[in-house]
């Protein structure tokens, strides 16, 4: 499973220049989740954008304006603002299938879309 | 709006004030719920969609913001910002003013599924921080979250969900604030997603129902934790003024009744009732055939209020303003400068416009708005083709109540139909009527004239006769009716005829009488002319008595002279001379 979709993202991304992925996680203090989120973030990115990835950490409870801009609800929340379209992941992002799914680095599972 | 207030606050004599309220504002809510939602605790406010939820809401908001000085935070799950700006701006509310001043912070709460990957546990943090962040920014004390179920629909994880539901009231009963949270009605439950099970305080549901092709709004109070509130289902009315709620069934028969009088406008009617009209709040039923002139009896009243200088709100429901104006003008009675003065409205409206409790809510706000010492409703008949009987007697009931409440006089006409019983109305509202005007349609050869009878008149002495009610072109006119041989009411030209007559057979009864008073002149004189006879004869007889009498004195006389002179002659003694001399 994990083989296929990186062979297809690694291809893709050779025919084209460099895409740099601008992630946004949004978090609400140090709280288990938001640390569980972050690994979970850090190895996917490490996983499938190795090189090309940023990812800010940005904690509602230390600006809460940001909560409205980007339509925040759920913590904790991936943002993918580069490249377009956004793309919105909740939950600590544990499952992992979803998350790749949710970044559109694989074409989602025909029965669950 | 909010004079009704300690008016009806009486009604619920509250001992001590048991839990604190946010007054809403709203006209007619804070009646029924004895001052508002409770304080610092959220209300579940269910409906069908369509029914005002997110209206009534907003104004809880608004109101709050500008009456009460308590700022609040909307958090829209389905309308963003923009689009409730628009919506409200058609009901004169003017919401980025609000926000510009802080006294108001609009949350658009986007959440779609399509664009939602779920991976794993989460809560809704954001939505807290977000909530607490508008609350904080405006130091809000009212929160409305519109309608917090479309996260249902928005996240899978029912389990999270409600979890985080129930985390988020405890949340805002700990903030202090007040809040409303809007659900759509469910299926069996109050809402589909079963809110009511965590807002437990004050459960407040709408409804729009269609009864016969007429929808009417209405809202129930189903629960208020530690609160009397009214129970039944009250209508509601939704115009650019904003929500007004109805509670009628809260009225009791508590109005004050007063002495004072109010001319009819029409001083012969004035007349039956003792010269003073009717009484100040009072109610009136003017009933009576098709084109009787209960209209113009109406007329008249309006015209004698505008007079006064107080105010009057007509009700039309079969004519707009401008017929009755002309129809009157036909009569003398001109009403346009008093509506152009403003003393005079009219609200002309199709009864079929909507349902009988709308009806009932247009009038009680028009007369709030207005404030009116004179109401009349033409004709109240019409409410028929809208409701079954019982319903329109509850209505006029109401009604009636709300008018004396505020010591309005209000004057009904009511139509009779041709051949039923005459004094019956369609609606037998007669009993709820203080005083109550009768026109009737007499018929005389081959013309039909008006009566009018003064069937009854609550507190005052009142005449029991019938009137002729004639509609001149200076108004109306009221005539006594002459009462034919047979007892038949007599009307019209018919009464003309027996006035001639009448007046011929007194002409004919004063030369009689004239006749024989020369008769007895004539006799008086004749009388007089024998007791002069009379007299004349017996003072001849007088005349010859003295006469006689004198000569019968002169001969006794000389009678006894006679004798003297011979015994004198005769000398028969001496001693009789002298004797004789001194008799002499």
């Amino acid at each position: 499973m994990k083989t296929k979709p990186k062979a297809n993202s690694a291809k893709e991304t050779d025919a084209k220049p460099v895409v740099h992925w601008k992630l946004r996680l949004y978090v609400a203090g140090q709280t288990p989740k938001s640390l569980v989120a972050f690994a979970n973030l850090k190895r996917i990115c490490e996983d499938h954008l190795k090189g090309r990835y940023t990812i800010e950490v940005i904690d509602l409870v230390e600006t809460p304006r940001l909560a409205k801009d980007d339509q925040i609800l759920a913590i904790p929340t991936l943002v993918r603002s580069l490249p377009e379209p956004v793309r919105k992941i909740i939950g600590d992002l544990s499952n992992t299938e979803r998350v790749l799914v949710g970044l559109d680095l694989i074409p989602a599972p025909r029965t669950s879309a | 709006m909010k004079h009704n207030e300690p008016k009806n606050v009486t009604r619920k004599p509250r001992r001590r004030p048991s839990l604190p309220k946010a007054p809403t504002g709203i006209q007619g809510l804070d009646e029924l719920t004895g001052g508002g939602l409770p304080q610092g605790r959220p209300t579940l406010l269910c409906g069908s969609a369509g029914c005002g939820k997110t209206l009534l809401a907003m104004e809880f908001l608004v109101r709050g913001a500008l009456d009460y000085g308590e700022p609040g935070v909307f958090v829209a799950f389905e309308e963003n910002t923009e689009e409730l700006a628009k919506n409200f701006a058609s009901l004169g509310h003017d919401l980025k003013a609000l926000v510009a001043q802080k006294k108001l912070a609009l949350e658009f709460v986007h959440i779609e599924r399509s664009e939602l990957e779920e991976t794993g546990a989460y809560d809704l943090e954001g939505l807290f921080i977000r909530l607490g962040h508008a609350i904080d920014s405006i130091g809000a004390k009212r929160v409305v979250l519109d309608t917090v179920e479309t996260l249902f629909s928005g996240l899978s994880n029912a389990a999270i969900l409600r979890a985080e539901l129930r985390r988020l009231f405890r949340w805002l009963k700990e903030k202090g604030v007040t809040a409303i949270i809007t659900g759509e009605r469910g299926e069996k439950s109050l809402t589909r997603y079963g809110l009511e099970e965590y807002v437990a305080d004050c459960v407040i549901m709408l409804d729009h129902r269609v009864d016969g092709q007429m929808a009417t709004r209405r809202l129930r109070i189903v629960k208020y934790r530690g609160s009397t509130h009214g129970t039944s289902e009250y209508p509601f009315l939704i115009d650019e003024g904003g929500i007004s709620i109805l509670p009628i069934t809260s009225m009791g028969l508590t109005s004050e009744a007063g002495t004072e009088r109010v001319s009819s406008g029409v001083p012969r009617l004035d007349a039956m009732m003792g010269s003073r009209g009717y009484y100040r709040g009072s109610s009136v039923l003017v009933s009576g055939t098709a084109g009787t002139g209960k209209t113009s009896l109406a007329a008249h009243f309006a015209q004698g209020t505008v007079a006064r200088g107080e105010r009057c709100l007509w009700f039309a429901f079969e004519e707009s303003s401008s017929q009755i104006i002309r129809n009157m003008r036909s009569i003398g009675i001109d009403l346009e400068p008093a509506v152009r003065r403003g003393t005079l409205r009219f609200h002309a409206e199709r009864p079929t416009m909507f349902g009988l409790e709308m009806h009932l809510v247009t009038i009680h706000k028009l007369v709030n708005e207005f404030k009116p010492r004179v109401v009349i409703i033409d004709p109240v008949t019409d409410f028929t083709a809208i409701g079954s009987e019982a319903e329109i007697m509850a209505m006029l009931t109401r009604l009636i109540d709300f008018f004396k409440m505020q010591q309005i006089t209000a004057l009904f006409t009511g139509l009779t139909v041709v051949g039923a019983l005459s004094e019956g109305t369609d609606v037998g509202v007669s009993s709820l009527m203080d005083t109550w005007l009768l026109l009737r349609d007499v018929q005389n050869g081959a013309e039909r004239n008006r009566v009018l009878h003064l069937l009854k008149s609550r507190g005052m002495a009142h005449s029991n006769q019938i009137r002729e009610f004639l509609l001149t072109d200076h108004g109306v006119e009221l005539r006594d009716v002459y009462v034919g041989p047979s007892g038949v009411l007599l009307a019209g030209s018919a009464r003309d005829a027996l006035e001639a007559q009448e007046k011929a057979l007194t002409l004919v009864r004063g030369q009689e009488i004239e006749g024989k008073n020369r008769e007895l002149d004539r006799k008086r004189q004749a009388m007089e002319a024998q007791i002069a006879v009379l007299r004349a004869e017996f003072e001849v007889e007088q005349v010859e008595a003295a006469k006689t009498i004198g000569q019968d004195q002169t001969r006794a006389g000389v009678l006894v002279g006679d004798r003297i002179q011979m015994a004198r002659l005769r000398q028969s003694d001496a001693g009789t001379t002298g004797k004789t001399r001194r008799h002499k």
